[in-house]
């Protein structure tokens, strides 16, 4: 059961897509979810529709894959769609005792709940073509600039990859633990909300003191190998532009200018 | 008490294409009072099997019968079942967590249901059979060492005096005199508190030494269910599984090609001595008189 979750959802595959640089695709996904934001105009949704379904069909990930991150704001998306359908003012199309649904409230949530999906699938892309060590190699790399400021981005980023490496250990772990403890009669399904709390100090206290103590292991092993901070350490894999990079940027300029003056279009 | 294992089958990830037997078409029958031991390589399917004796992990298909009660049928009292199947698992000492090692010793029967004077009794008892001293009762179980936490974990199932005592590799990670203690202190209290037990292992000579019979997993399949001293014989099979027959058995097999008549399946070093000592008398070799 715990072993179903999969972090960062990374979609192994050949693609032009996948062997973008990570910073591209941070700076592509900010682009796209700002877009998202700069217009109302039905031809803003279109271009953005085509951008996004464009960019997914260049991923070669299989469709059922990028739809999965949807399962999360299912609720969110019910909500907000019932609220704007039947709470907006204007034009009825029916009625259900004070419940009004009109054509403004149907194109209001329309548009909100497209512009969710698309924040979501947007984002999912990000994850699924690119794995956590690309994730925070690109984010390092992307933050450097703060390190004039004396934010600590290297080392923020070791955190990073770090948590994402353990994050599988950790779940594994939480099974045992868990396991070990329901031979012994455990249980951590019935009861009330009070009850399952305290159900879970015999799992948290095992798994807390767990990740103390690989974390200090690991500490040891790195320093083993001479770890000392970012100062001078270079690396195995950099990341260097190639023209495909140079391109993708071009694109994404583009389509942001595009999304931005589609304001100015009757529609 | 008796455990029947009928066909048990567990696919991971079936129906997909990644789908493999952990367990496939395992069947056999633990009868009250016996040592046995549970052997295999890495992957064999030992604690995949072992988990599914307190239905901690549903087959695929076929079943487990405890007491000759379908553990899998609807209704059946998990719960209950895990306080008489007792589980031990790997590397134990990662699951404490209470302030006070007496405590801790007490999680268990709680669960089942005792009362606190009740628990603290049984709590007690399991420790003294554990061999932890009373001194450290009231300590935290985070100030012990390794092997305090070990003994001290064994003794949180044992406080629920279960019919049967499952522990898999509980000698993991041991120097040998650790290992000797452990797996002598398992062998007391089986004969002192006749409690079942299956003592899942990768050692060949712990498992000569105290099981009266080995079930050998090969691939989620049972290869053997038999005595040490038969499933010993088999030792080209064993090693096509992975395993080896104990060191002094590969012993044996020197001596009896350089004319020795010993035992081919002695196992262990005390029975090797007395064996290589008999052959030489027998030989005329030593004098009748050295015995």
């Amino acid at each position: 059961m715990l072993r179903d979750i999969t972090i960062g959802q990374y979609y192994p595959t050949e693609s032009v897509i996948h062997r973008l640089d990570p910073r591209t695709k941070l700076f592509g996904t900010v682009v796209f979810l700002v877009s998202l934001f700069v217009s109302r105009q039905l031809s803003a949704y279109i271009l953005a529709t085509l951008f996004l379904f464009g960019v997914i069909r260049l991923s070669n990930v299989p469709f059922k894959f990028i739809t999965k991150g949807l399962k999360g704001v299912i609720f969110l998306l019910i909500l907000s769609v019932s609220f704007n359908l039947f709470l907006t003012p204007g034009r009825e199309i029916f009625r259900l005792g004070f419940l009004k649904m009109t054509w403004e409230g149907l194109q209001i949530s329309a548009f909100m709940a497209l512009r969710l999906i698309y924040l979501v699938l947007g984002s999912s892309v990000m994850t699924l073509t690119t794995t956590p060590t690309q994730l925070t190699d690109g984010l390092e790399r992307g933050l450097g600039i703060l390190k004039k400021f004396g934010v600590p981005v290297h080392e923020i980023a070791m955190m990073m990859s770090i948590a994402l490496r353990f994050i599988p250990i950790l779940i594994e772990e939480t099974d045992k633990i868990m396991k070990a403890q329901m031979a012994r009669g455990a249980d951590f399904e019935s009861g009330g909300l009070v009850q399952k709390a305290k159900a879970m100090i015999p799992l948290l206290v095992p798994l807390f003191i767990s990740a103390f103590r690989r974390a200090s292991d690991l500490a040891m092993a790195m320093e083993a190998r001479c770890y000392h901070g970012g100062e001078g350490r270079t690396k195995m894999k950099p990341l260097v532009y190639a023209a495909r990079d140079r391109i993708a940027y071009l694109v994404l300029w583009l389509y942001l200018a595009a999304m931005i003056g589609s304001r100015f279009l009757p529609l | 008490m008796s455990i029947r294992v009928e066909n048990l089958t567990h696919i991971y990830q079936e129906g997909t294409a990644m789908e493999s037997y952990a367990l496939d078409d395992v069947s056999f029958r633990i009868e009250d009072g016996s040592f046995i031991g549970l052997i295999g390589h890495t992957g064999s399917g030992k604690s995949t099997l072992v988990q599914h004796l307190n239905g901690l992990v549903k087959p695929s298909s076929g079943t487990v019968y405890f007491n000759e009660e379908d553990i899998f049928a609807p209704g059946y009292d998990l719960r209950a079942l895990r306080g008489k199947v007792g589980l031990v698992f790997q590397y134990p000492e990662y699951q404490l967590f209470e302030e006070t090692v007496l405590k801790d010793v007490m999680f268990g029967p709680r669960n089942m249901g005792a009362s606190d004077r009740e628990a603290e009794s049984r709590a007690r008892t399991a420790l003294g059979l554990v061999g932890v001293e009373e001194e450290l009762f009231e300590k935290s179980p985070f100030e012990l060492s390794g092997g305090q936490k070990r003994r001290v974990a064994i003794a949180g199932v044992l406080a629920m005096e279960p019919e049967v005592i499952i522990l898999d590799e509980p000698t993991a990670g041991l120097d040998p005199a650790g290992r000797d203690e452990i797996l002598g202190m398992i062998n007391d209290f089986h004969h002192k508190k006749h409690i079942s037990v299956l003592l899942v292992s990768h050692s060949m000579e712990d498992v000569a030494e105290y099981a009266d019979k080995i079930l050998v997993m090969k691939q989620g399949r049972l290869m053997y269910f038999d005595t040490p001293k038969n499933v010993f014989a088999h030792r080209k099979e064993l090693e096509e599984a992975g395993l080896s027959a104990p060191e002094m058995c590969y012993l044996a097999d020197e001596l009896r090609a350089a004319g020795l008549d010993v035992d081919p399946v002695m196992s262990t070093v005390e029975e090797a001595a007395d064996e290589i000592m008999r052959a030489l008398r027998e030989r005329g070799a030593i004098p009748a008189a050295m015995a």
